[in-house]
């Protein structure tokens, strides 16, 4: 198989008419680790959003491909069915829906694209059987499957849950948005063993999403990149995490004055709303 | 499921698949249009009651034309009361076989999947097709134990004082209006008898189907549970798609007595020109269980809330409701429980979706009388909008006159969740997938208390009733 790339230019999203990002490009390889980090309301959860092909997030200036596939004009399952995949930092409960059968129509969906609608879904026993195998892997109770999706999950179980549909639909390429938050060490670990091993075998690009180095001890990045203001300012290696770890984002609002005050903005913005 | 659903409805274009209907060029007798003394004395002419029935009957039509039409619920103006048949006999002969049953009729219960369905998880049967039933079987085996599983009209006939000792205890003719015209006209419905400590464990069945236009159906139907006895009943319905209104309007009476258990489960799935008035009560003795599970599809306006009054110690009642109101309907549904002994509980759950400007209500009551101390209660209503043309209401009446109650009550109205929709599509499901399985998850609580046979009905009308409603 060959690889593809996801290939973002000059992406600017809006919210409710705001705009948060402002230009962002970013390249990423099947098979590629890579980190992006910033600070709260930087618009990292907004290009995560964005990607995904959610409608409150308007696109307006910019292209973003999978391979020679155009995103931007695909609706959301669309995009899941071109290879995308997004873990969400809130998913959100779907009440009265168990985990394995909305799994089973996810996992149809997308290894089938062109099965039509009422058609039948992928085999029971099959399904079961690799659920079970990725369960397992992830250190899930068998309980998992028969909960509804997301009622009642501890943060803890709300990220296993995500990882373990990312083991399940096989993405070309993995967005985790910040899904080392709310989780104890040992459950970033496993939840990163997870991600690692869908990532090794399906030869998936990953971007991950985080505040923090701890998850990118266990996921390492081979790029890391920075946003802020609503672009990508720094674009480096591991040591970037060092350097961000030990120094914090002071050295980066000196640096980009112009995008510290739309930062700053954000975040007056997203203060006055809460 | 969705998917062998999907083979299954494929080929529908229609909302609504039971609209088929028969010729009625063959009835062996159908009354004329409207309602007077003459009408409800030829109809216990017919039937070759009892004097006390006919007097029954004409008290209720006396009572009928003296109350108002009730100016809650659902608007009823439209009802022309004089444009409708009141009795339709479509043979005079009642089959113990299907073979029995004219072809034409029977062909009907075939499309509707009855005889296929009785093979497979049925105790007993009853078909009935416009005024009166023309299928009726009972498990031998229950037969002998001394269960008894006939249509109204025959009960009357041969066991006349089992039927005039219980019958209008639990509603009486001057209950309501409604109650009161089914008290005059009635015609059909189940007469069921479990005898003390007989217990029935797969379901009895009854079906009603309405086929002529401007047809009345007004079954009546007594279900009488003694001690310790238990019996799991179910009805189904469904009629032709007409330009003009039909009316159903039923009475159904449940005793259950000291230790017994009865679970009445309806899935009415009516046409949507069907005035569906319906008056359901039950008498829950000590330490008896009443259980109302009521799946309201179709029709062009439902009022319908089953009660439940629990006069013995230890009594519960649960009720269960399912409401879909699509175009042009109206579903005012919900539930009555009455708290009259001590410790004494009751559970309703009421869920209801309204779609393509639908109008779904819950309307409940809930009445704790002095002296029912150590009583609890408990009732949640769920309302799930999947447009913004649709509509829903709650009322509910709350009357406690005991300190001594431990009372719940939950209500919530959502509408289709845009981050739920989110959610399901980035994981590749399209917008109608997506949909339709948060709506059958909002309803699980309620599909899951089904018989296997029926939940899988349940789900396979909810994905009919939601195709094409997003996008």
């Amino acid at each position: 198989m060959s690889t593809k790339t996801l290939r973002i230019e000059n992406l600017h999203v809006s919210v409710e008419g705001k705009p948060i990002l402002r230009g962002v490009n970013l390249t990423i390889n099947q098979g590629e680790t890579h980190a992006l980090m910033g600070p709260n309301g930087s618009g990292k959860s907004t290009l995560s959003y964005a990607l995904m092909g959610h409608p409150n997030y308007e696109i307006t200036d910019g292209t973003a491909y999978l391979g020679d596939v155009n995103l931007l004009e695909l609706e959301a399952d669309e995009r899941a069915k071109a290879g995308l995949f997004l873990a969400f930092q809130y998913p959100t409960s779907i009440p009265g829906v168990t985990m394995a059968n909305f799994l089973r129509h996810a996992v149809t969906n997308v290894r089938m694209p062109d099965r039509k609608e009422g058609e039948d879904l992928i085999s029971m026993r099959d399904f079961r059987k690799e659920l079970k195998q990725k369960m397992d892997e992830l250190g899930m109770d068998g309980d998992f499957a028969r909960r509804y999706l997301n009622e009642g999950f501890s943060g803890g179980e709300k990220k296993r849950a995500e990882v373990l549909q990312l083991a399940m639909l096989q993405p070309a390429f993995a967005i985790l948005d910040e899904t080392d938050s709310g989780l104890d060490i040992d459950a970033v670990r496993v939840v990163s063993e997870g991600v690692n091993r869908v990532a090794k075998a399906q030869g998936t690009g990953v971007l991950v999403i985080t505040h923090y180095q701890r998850i990118l001890n266990y996921i390492q990045p081979q790029f890391v990149h920075i946003l802020y203001g609503g672009r990508i300012v720094e674009n480096g290696g591991p040591e970037l995490v060092t350097t961000l770890e030990r120094e914090g984002y002071d050295w980066i609002r000196a640096k980009y004055p112009q995008e510290a005050r739309v930062e700053d903005e954000l975040e007056a913005s997203a203060s006055a709303v809460v | 499921m969705s998917t062998d659903l999907g083979a299954q409805v494929a080929g529908i274009k229609e909302d609504y698949k039971y609209g088929f209907r028969e010729s009625d060029a063959n009835y062996n007798y159908k009354s004329g249009k409207g309602l007077n003394r003459h009408t409800v004395e030829e109809i216990s002419e017919m039937k070759n009651e009892p004097q006390w029935m006919r007097e029954f009957r004409l008290k209720g039509l006396e009572t009928f034309q003296q109350k108002p039409l009730p100016q809650w619920g659902g608007n009823l103006n439209d009802l022309d009361f004089q444009d409708i048949h009141y009795f339709v006999r479509a043979t005079d002969r009642q089959g113990k076989s299907w073979d029995d049953v004219p072809a034409e009729i029977k062909r009907t219960f075939d499309k509707l999947g009855i005889p296929e369905a009785e093979k497979k998880f049925l105790a007993g049967v009853g078909a009935q097709y416009e005024s009166e039933v023309v299928y009726h079987s009972l498990r031998e085996d229950l037969a002998a134990k001394g269960v008894i599983f006939t249509d109204m009209d025959s009960a009357l006939r041969d066991y006349p004082d089992l039927v005039k000792e219980y019958f209008g205890t639990v509603i009486p003719i001057n209950d309501n209006k409604f109650a009161a015209l089914n008290s005059a006209v009635w015609s059909g419905g189940s007469f069921v008898y479990i005898p003390a400590g007989v217990k029935v464990d797969i379901p009895l069945q009854a079906y009603f189907r309405i086929n002529a236009e401007n047809m009345g159906q007004f079954e009546r139907t007594l279900i009488i549970v003694e001690e310790g006895a238990q019996v799991h009943y179910v009805e189904g319905c469904t009629a032709p798609i007409y330009t003009s209104e039909s009316l159903h309007s039923a009475v159904v009476e449940i005793i259950v007595k000291k230790g017994g258990r009865c679970r009445y489960t309806t899935i009415q799935n009516w046409a949507n020109n069907i005035y569906n008035l319906v008056t359901k009560r039950a008498v829950a003795h000590e330490d008896a269980l009443m259980e109302w599970v009521d799946g309201n599809l179709g029709s062009r306006l439902t009022m319908k809330y089953p009660a439940v009054y629990m006069v013995g110690k230890g009594a519960r009642a649960e009720i269960l409701s399912i409401a879909f109101a699509g175009k042009g309907q109206h579903q005012d549904a919900g539930g009555k429980v009455v708290h009259a002994a001590p410790y004494t509980t009751s559970r309703i759950i009421s869920k209801s979706i309204s779609k393509h400007g639908g109008r779904s209500s819950y309307r409940g009551l809930l009445k704790v009388a002095d002296g029912a101390y150590g009583s609890k209660s408990n009732v949640v209503c769920d309302a799930l909008i999947l447009d913004p043309q649709s509509r829903s209401d709650t009322y509910p009446y709350i009357e406690i006159d005991e300190d001594d109650v431990k009372i719940g009550h939950e209500a919530s109205v959502s509408k289709i969740g845009e981050e739920q929709l989110f959610y399901l599509r980035s994981r590749g499901l399209s917008e109608a997938e997506a949909a339709t399985l948060i709506v059958n998850g909002f309803i699980e609580p309620l599909v899951k208390e089904l018989p296997m046979e029926y939940a899988v009905e349940m789900n396979k009308l909810i994905e009919l009733q939601m195709e094409g409603s997003v996008g």
